[in-house]
């Protein structure tokens, strides 16, 4: 290819216009946050006053003053918000995959007032997380709380439990949240899948007399796993990032912060621009090392999956 | 191996029927096929036979036993799509043994089954291929395939070979006429084209919006078309229809009028006509030639001359409003805007009545089909 066409080249210019303008303002509201988050995070900037700050090389993160060590890569409290994050991304996405695979696969039947049931499943969705988490905040309350009334009822507890506060069910009610809010998403994703599978592949495997069980796991699963990476991948980058439930649900529970709550913590709540916006770039590398690992482990095909 | 028979099949979706009672007696080892024009139910029937549709009334036996309420598997049918239905994921090999039941058939069996059927159907070097690396062709042996290893009763074909090119289906046909002597199973064949239909059938089912029309050996249908549908059906180019007054009527021979003012007297079994009658005689493209004027059945101006190479087809306006086809010598040096005479001989032609019936022809001479009639 010494010279691309003249043809080629005017469509590559029409091109390159076409992507000016939001590469601009990817720049103005992306880009530059982006860039000022890991500025900061070598300096020793504060809220207090941002107009004064200096530039203390890789302090935020590793320091030792006077033979003992300092910075955000000792910090057990950031690693337990490491642990948390992964630990909260890898159990509620799974979940959430598993039991949006099933509403799909009954959402995919033909029964009447199926439109209805689709629509409905997706309301914990279009709530606003805020909105939803204030909700459940209430239903999982220790004294006034109408799941623990239940339980008591039904003598499956004989006293109300602290959800939200306790330090054994705080992740677990964080989960449970967010799977009831997203597995409508993931559903929806795999019922798009479920949608595209050729149906005479199904007629030919009834003819054949195969067993429904045997058809989803050699054909349906295999034809969907593409899509299905494609969703555990925007899934799991939102869980990695997960802020505003915890945030209403389980605030200041050490058993519950997450990489972004730490970071917010040490933003505005201790005023540490500087060692805050370390959290945060930390986070992007993390969350970057893990979507990584999973593309290459799970070989997603990127161009692939989404149609 | 079975004989398939149907009583009385019908079919509704919701509140609309759109097999209307079909009686059908499939004879073990035949090759069946249906035929008609689009939409006339041919799938639907296929489909209920296989059991992916239920059937609302009648009785559905196949090797003797009522199979309405059974399911697709216990009716020992294997079914080959229009679509090719294979599965994309999968290579040909484990297509072709993915019908096989794990429990009843050991591995050394299923690969033995997979590798005689790919011997067969010239698919042995495709073995690990996926769908989408193979032609269209090469697909559709592979949907074969598939349906050869579970050694079923009676096979289905919804229009096998209509996704091909024209020389990939005259030698895909011919390798299922191939497969068909050799396995010598029951075969129900779904197509609209009737040159597969005739080629291929023992029996050709000719249906139209629902029910059946005609049934019958090819040369059964092509001599003695029982309605003016299958008498348009049969046949390329299509046979000519025109109109005729009876001028004189008997067992033995009908004359007619025709349009251009010409009597002819016709072989055929006039009883049920009256003089007067209006009729339609039907005359195919083959069957005619280019003849004085004077002596001619009737004459028309040459619109298009179609040359096919080993013969030509001549359309020719006679003032009515459908040209008539002629099918003439490849060499013909007949031109457009010319005008001509058409003849026919008198044994050739069909008479159909008023309701669009035939009237038996008496003077058909066709060895073949005598040998066959003789048979039965
Ligand atoms: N699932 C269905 N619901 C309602 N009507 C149907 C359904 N399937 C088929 N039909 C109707 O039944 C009639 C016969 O359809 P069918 O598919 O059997 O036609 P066909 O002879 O196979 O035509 P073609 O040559 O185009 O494949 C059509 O009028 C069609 O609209
Ligand atoms: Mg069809």
């Amino acid at each position: 290819m010494a010279h691309a066409s003249s043809l080629t080249r005017s469509r590559r210019r029409s091109a390159w216009i076409f992507l000016i303008p939001m590469l601009a303002i990817l720049a103005v509201v992306a880009g530059w946050p982006l860039l000022r988050t890991f500025y900061f995070g070598f300096t020793d900037a504060n809220l207090s006053d941002l107009s004064s700050y200096s530039f203390i090389g890789i302090e935020n993160f590793y320091a030792v003053y006077d033979g003992e060590a300092y910075g955000l890569l000792i910090d057990p409290e950031w690693w337990q918000a490491v642990w948390n994050t992964l630990f909260f991304s890898v159990i509620s996405v799974s979940l959430e995959t598993a039991l949006g695979m099933v509403v799909a696969l009954v959402l995919n039947q033909n029964f009447r007032g199926r439109g209805l049931v689709r629509a409905a499943v997706l309301i914990p969705w279009a709530i606003p997380t805020i909105v939803s988490a204030r909700m459940w905040n209430w239903m999982l309350h220790d004294q006034f709380g109408i799941i623990n009334d239940m339980l008591m009822k039904l003598g499956i507890l004989s006293a109300p439990i602290a959800w939200t506060a306790s330090p054994d069910w705080a992740m677990s009610a964080v989960i449970l949240v967010d799977v009831w809010k997203t597995t409508p998403f993931m559903a929806l994703l795999i019922l798009a899948a479920l949608q595209m599978l050729p149906g005479d592949c199904y007629e030919a495997a009834r003819v054949d007399g195969i067993h429904p069980v045997r058809v989803f796991f050699k054909v349906t699963l295999p034809l969907i796993k593409p899509a299905v990476m494609v969703a555990v991948i925007f899934r799991a980058l939102d869980a990695l990032r997960v802020f505003d439930v915890i945030y209403v649900l389980t605030p200041n529970n050490p058993q519950t912060t997450t990489m972004s709550v730490y970071a917010r913590q040490q933003l505005v709540d201790f005023q540490e621009v500087g060692y805050g916006s370390a959290a945060s770039t930390l986070l992007f590398v993390v969350i970057a090392f893990c979507i990584m690992a999973y593309i290459m482990i799970g070989r997603v095909r990127l161009d692939e999956g989404g149609h | 191996m079975a004989d398939v028979v149907l009583k009385q099949i019908r079919k509704r979706f919701g509140p609309i029927e759109t097999i209307h009672g079909v009686d059908l007696n499939i004879r073990d080892g035949e090759f069946c096929v249906f035929v008609g024009p689009s939409g006339c139910g041919k799938s639907t029937l296929l489909r209920l036979i296989a059991g992916l549709e239920d059937i609302s009334d009648g009785e559905l036996r196949i090797g003797g036993d009522v199979v309405n309420d059974t399911v697709p598997k216990d009716r020992g049918v294997a079914m080959v799509f229009q679509s090719y239905a294979l599965y994309p994921h999968m290579s040909v090999f484990e297509n072709m043994a993915f019908g096989l039941d794990l429990a009843k058939h050991s591995k050394d069996e299923q690969n033995a089954r997979v590798m005689a059927a790919a011997k067969t159907l010239q698919l042995e070097e495709l073995l690990d291929r996926k769908p989408k690396e193979l032609s269209g062709g090469q697909r559709q042996r592979v949907a074969i395939g598939r349906a050869i290893v579970r050694k079923p009763r009676v096979f289905l074909f919804d229009e096998p070979l209509s996704n091909l090119d024209a020389a990939l289906r005259v030698q895909m046909r011919i390798e299922l006429a191939k497969l068909h002597e050799k396995l010598n199973t029951t075969m129900i064949y779904v197509t609209h084209d009737q040159v597969e239909a005739m080629t291929m059938a023992d029996k050709i089912v000719v249906l139209r919006a629902g029910t059946v029309e005609q049934v019958g050996t090819p040369l059964e249908l092509y001599h003695y078309p029982a309605n003016l549908f299958v008498a348009g059906f049969i046949g390329s180019p299509k046979m000519n229809f025109i109109s005729a007054k009876i001028t004189q009527v008997s067992q033995q021979s009908v004359t007619l009028k025709l349009e251009s003012g010409k009597e002819v007297s016709l072989p055929v079994d006039g009883s049920g006509l009256a003089t007067a009658d209006r009729v339609t005689v039907g005359i195919r493209p083959e069957h005619c030639s280019i003849a004085d004027q004077d002596t001619a059945l009737f004459t028309g101006t040459v619109e298009v001359v179609e040359h096919l190479g080993e013969a030509g087809l001549v359309y020719v306006r006679t003032g009515s409003d459908e040209l008539f086809v002629a099918r003439v010598a490849g060499d013909t040096a007949i031109k457009t805007g010319e005008t001509v005479g058409i003849q026919a001989a008198e044994q050739d032609c069909y008479v159909f009545d008023t309701a669009d019936m035939a009237k038996r022809r008496l003077a058909v001479d066709n060895a073949p089909l005598k040998a066959q009639m003789a048979l039965n």
